[in-house]
Formats: C-alpha cells, structure tokens, sequence
C-alpha cells in the first residue's frame, strides 16, 4: 500500500481529534479545555472533508464551532466557580461518564465488528452530486422527511421555551 | 504587429497564461508534470493569500485619506516626515513600526490563547478568499467548491470563538465585556445575512460561486433589492462597521476584546477587520452584482478581473461612507434592530422570494424569459417592503394611541 496525501491528512486530522479529545479530559482549566474542544471539532471537519462530504464539513464548522462551541464557552463564563484556579480534574460523578464511555464505545466495536472490518475500510464510490442527494433524502417521504421535521419541531420548541422563560411578566 | 496581436493575446486572459507559463518553464527544467501543477498550484495559493493584505495595505491609507476629508481633515501626508505622494506610504511605515515595537505582556494572561487568537483571527480572514470567483474559468477561483457561499458563512461562524478567546486570555473587564459584545452581535446578525444568502441560493439554484455568478443574467441587486439590503446591512454588523461599531466602541469599552493586545497583535486584529471588510464586499459582488461579469469578456477574461475590481471597490467605497458618516447605535438599538426587525423581514422575504420564483417556475414551462423573472421578482419585493411599511406604521399608530390613553387616564386620575 502506497501512502498518499489523503492518510498523512487522516493521520493528522485523526491526531488532532484524538489528542484534542484527551486534553478536553484532562486539562484542569475549563476554558482550556473548551478551546481544546474546538480543535476537536475543526478536526472532525477535516475528516469529513476527507471523506468528501464538504456539506457536513462546513455544517460541522458551521454549527459545532460556530455555535456549539460558544454555547459552551458561554456557560462556562457564567459559571461562578470557574474564576477559582485551578480546577479539580473531575467531578464525583466520574464513574458514571467513564461507564456510559465505555458502554459506547462497546457498541461503536460491536457495530464495526457486526459490519465487518474489511467492509469498513473497502471505499465505497462517493454519488457525484453529494449536495443534491442529501437535499433530496432530507424532504423524501421515502427518505429522512420524518426525521427532519421533527428535529425542526423539537428546535422550534427549544425556541418557544427559550422566549418564555426569558419573558419579562 | 505579430508580436503585439501576441502580446495582446497574452494579456486578454494574463493571469492563467502567466500559470501557463509558469508551468512550461517547471517542466522544461525536467519536473513531471504533476509536480509542476503543484508547484504552479501552490504559487497561486500563495498570490491569493496574500491578495489582501496587500489591498489592505493600500485600503487603510484610502480610509484614512477618505475619513479625513470628510472630517475636514487632511490625513496622512508628506508635511512632516517624507510618506511619499499624499502620504500614500504612511502604512507601510505603520506596519513597520508595529512590527519593531516591544511585544508586552499584560500581568495575569493566559499566554497561549492570548497569542494563538490574533493569528487564527488573520487565518480565518484569509481563509475565506478560497472561493471567492475573481474572474470567468475554473483558475481565477482558488477552488469552486460546490458549497462555495456555504464554506465562507461557515468559516466567519467558526472564527467567533477566537473573540471569546482573545478578550477572555487578556485578564481585562473591557476585554471581556467587548467579547460578549462581539458574539451577542455576531451571532445575531449572522441570522438575517445567512437567510439573505439562503434567498439567493433558491434563486440561483446553486451554492457555487462560479455558478452564482452565472445565474444572474439580470444582477440580482436589481431583481432581489431587498435581499441585498438585508444581506449588507447584517454584513455591516459582521464586519463591525459603523453604525454597529458596539464591539470596539471607544467611549465605551477603550477598544473591546483587544484592549491588551499592542505592536503587530493589535496590528493583525485591525489587519483581519480590514481583510473581512473588503472580503464581505467581495462576496456582496459575487452575489449581488454579477461578480466578473460584464461587456467583452468573452473576448478577453482579464477584463472579467477589472469589473470584479471595480464593483468591489464601489462596494468598499460604499461601506466607508457609511461607517464615516454614521453614528453608533446603542447595544438595546443594535439588538432590537436585529430580533424585532431584520430577521422576521429576512424571514418574510425568503418566504416570498422562493414562493414567486418556484411559481415563475412553474408558469413558464419552457423557461422564463431573463427580464420576466426579475421584473416580477422585483415586484414581489416592493410588495413585500409596501406591506412591511403598513404593518409596521400600524404597529406605531397603536402604540401612540395607547401611550396617549395612558396619559388620559392618569390626568384623570390626578383630577379625581
């Protein structure tokens, strides 16, 4: 196997992730680790890229670092304790994250594992016009209409429930 | 004349050829020709990068002259110390005092995202020149990408953080408050430009730049004025120009998130405003204006070049007469002007906007004629710009008319 451009570019975007991730774990500075964050998910833009799904790249941009991510910048700024330096590493609660991580990624393995690794790997042809096709599968009766109407409805009532709480009576 | 018929071949379409050129030598040293393509490549992304700071360079002397005169001031010139003819050099020699000044470090920074933020904020201006379509072909664009608009709006988005990074790192009350100034603004305004840019999508019936461009037969600032409006007005907020200038505001919070930056950090925050100033003209004439387009370039694309350079710079031309003449708006202003305003009539304008275009669509089964289908895009914009008025003007008329009740019934009650 011959390395081309395309697995330096994975091993690295994968790097970025992955180490990203780890000091998003293990940083005792809240604010750090939210900016270590947002590598992760400009890395994850960058796989997407990779996997030539622009579309998703430029959302995962677009919403995760864009919006996401400020989200939670802004709720760690609000926080009162976040001015006491430096945090503990972890909460009483890390038993239960380190559990549900485990339980995920026991059935990310089992999935893979179920599909087959050679399957995994093997590359699948991209469709020409990738934009147009997920256009079409989103609104298909067929396809994901159902999913994404009520993904809009659950964010029309994020929406709603935003504005009456902040109303002023 | 054969040379000059040569020469003027040559120069009709100079830019590509130039690559062309450039190319042939690559390979008449012995490279193999993917290599020389990358090398070629690789130059051009080096030419495009660096565009705007170059522009830039010359735009803020032009500001600065522009600003001045219409304060009655003279602005940079060569009265003092030599800056060349009308000062025209006064920047080079800002940019290199910035350069050579002492990079100081406030007490109490967090040093790393302190001195990361003004170089992702630079990255992610020059970023967005990727996709901007500087003239006709696939090689005056650095890549048509099929969701080209999408990329920029997604890119812009991305580049908030590094606000919350720059004013929370300087350890300064400003700092911290122009930060949140930023991305309350930012991300407001971010609502009204992205649904504008969506209007023209629908119309276009494409996200690619180069494909953008080639719909507009009629320029859409004619068929869609209200579109565009809306499109530079949340622009000008994006770009924090003036009459939204509450990010920096100088009475208010001394500069805003980079109060502690000094020397060539401050010089790239005010570098990267610039840079996304004349980016966001560029992408108002790719998508309003017709981009490149214009009479003879079919004959010769350089002159595609010299148009896109010439729509830009009245855009820029615009904006510094705005952000000249304008006062500031006050936060609750600029807020209320966003929530209550832009974004329903950027709502109601897609609405309409895409609703008509489909039905043009549809009663004209063998394609609408160019001008039908801007004249009544047209007029389904100075209906819908007619309705808002009456809405709103109702909207007043009730108002008054309760605050004058309001005032009836307490001289009433001070009689009793």
């Amino acid at each position: 196997m011959t390395i081309t451009l395309s697995h330096v570019l994975f091993v690295l975007f994968g790097l970025m992730v992955l180490g990203g991730a780890i000091a998003v774990v293990t940083v005792r500075n809240l604010f750090h680790a939210a900016l270590w964050l947002m590598l992760v998910f400009f890395g994850m833009a960058g796989l997407y890229v990779l996997l030539e799904a622009p579309f998703f790249a430029a959302a995962q941009l677009f919403i995760y670092m864009g919006a996401i991510g400020i989200l939670i910048i802004f709720a760690i700024m609000l926080t009162r304790a976040f001015m006491r330096q430096p945090m503990p590493r972890a909460n009483e609660q890390w038993w239960l994250a380190a559990l549900l991580a485990a339980v995920l990624l026991g059935v990310l393995i089992f999935l893979i594992l179920q599909v087959g690794l050679g399957e995994v790997v093997r590359a699948q042809p991209v469709p020409e016009h990738t934009l147009q096709v997920l256009g079409v599968t989103l609104v298909d009766p067929e396809g994901y209409a159902l999913a994404f109407e009520v993904a809009s409805v659950l964010l029309v009532m994020a929406l709603i429930g935003a504005v009456t709480i902040v109303r002023e009576r | 004349m054969d040379w000059l018929t040569r020469l003027l071949a040559f120069l009709s379409n100079a830019i590509v050829n130039i690559g062309a050129w450039l190319q042939s030598v690559l390979m008449g040293w012995g490279l193999p020709e993917p290599t020389a393509l990358l090398v070629v490549r690789a130059v051009g992304a080096l030419v495009v990068g660096f565009f705007p700071l170059i522009v830039v360079i010359f735009l803020i002397w032009a500001y600065r002259k522009i600003a001045a005169r219409i304060q009655g001031r003279l602005g940079p010139n060569s009265s003092g110390t030599w800056a060349g003819p009308w000062g025209i050099l006064q920047t080079f020699a800002d940019a290199i005092k910035m350069i050579v000044k002492e990079d100081i470090r406030p007490q109490g920074i967090d040093l790393i995202p302190y001195n990361l933020a003004p170089m992702l904020v630079v990255f992610a201006s020059v970023m967005l020149w990727a996709v901007i379509p500087f003239g006709p072909g696939g090689s005056l664009i650095g890549t048509d990408l099929n969701i080209g608009i999408f990329y920029i709006l997604a890119f812009s988005s991305a580049a908030l953080f590094v606000f919350l990074m720059a004013g929370w790192s300087s350890n300064n009350k400003y700092a911290t408050v122009g930060a949140f100034r930023a991305v309350a603004q930012l991300v407001g305004y971010e609502i009204p430009q992205l649904l504008a840019v969506l209007t023209v999508v629908a119309v276009a019936g494409t996200m690619k730049m180069q494909g953008i461009v080639g719909a507009q037969n009629v320029i859409f600032l004619v068929a869609m004025p209200l579109t565009a409006f809306i499109f530079y007005v949340a622009s000008l907020a994006e770009i924090n120009a003036r009459p939204f200038e509450l990010l920096e505001a100088e009475s208010e919070l001394v500069c805003g998130y980079f109060i502690e930056y000094s020397g060539m950090k401050f010089g790239m925050f005010y570098l990267a405003e610039f840079m996304n100033s004349v980016a966001v003209a560029a992408i108002f004439t790719t998508l309003f204006l017709g981009g490149w387009r214009g009479p003879w370039v079919d004959q010769a694309p350089i002159l595609g070049t010299l148009w896109f350079f010439i729509k830009m710079g009245l855009v820029i031309l615009a904006w510094m007469f705005i952000q000249i003449t304008l006062p500031r708006l006050r936060i609750d202003q600029m807020l209320n002007f966003n929530w209550k305003f832009l974004t329903p009539l950027a709502i109601v304008n897609l609405c309409v906007t895409v609703l008509v275009n489909k039905g043009i669509t549809e009663a004209f089964p063998g394609g609408a004629p160019v001008w039908t289908r801007a004249g009544i895009l047209l007029l389904s914009n100075v209906l819908t710009v007619l309705a808002v008025w009456g809405v709103s003007a109702l909207g007043r008329r009730r108002e008054e008319r309760r605050a004058w009740r309001a005032v009836q019934t307490a001289e009433l009650e001070v009689t009793v």
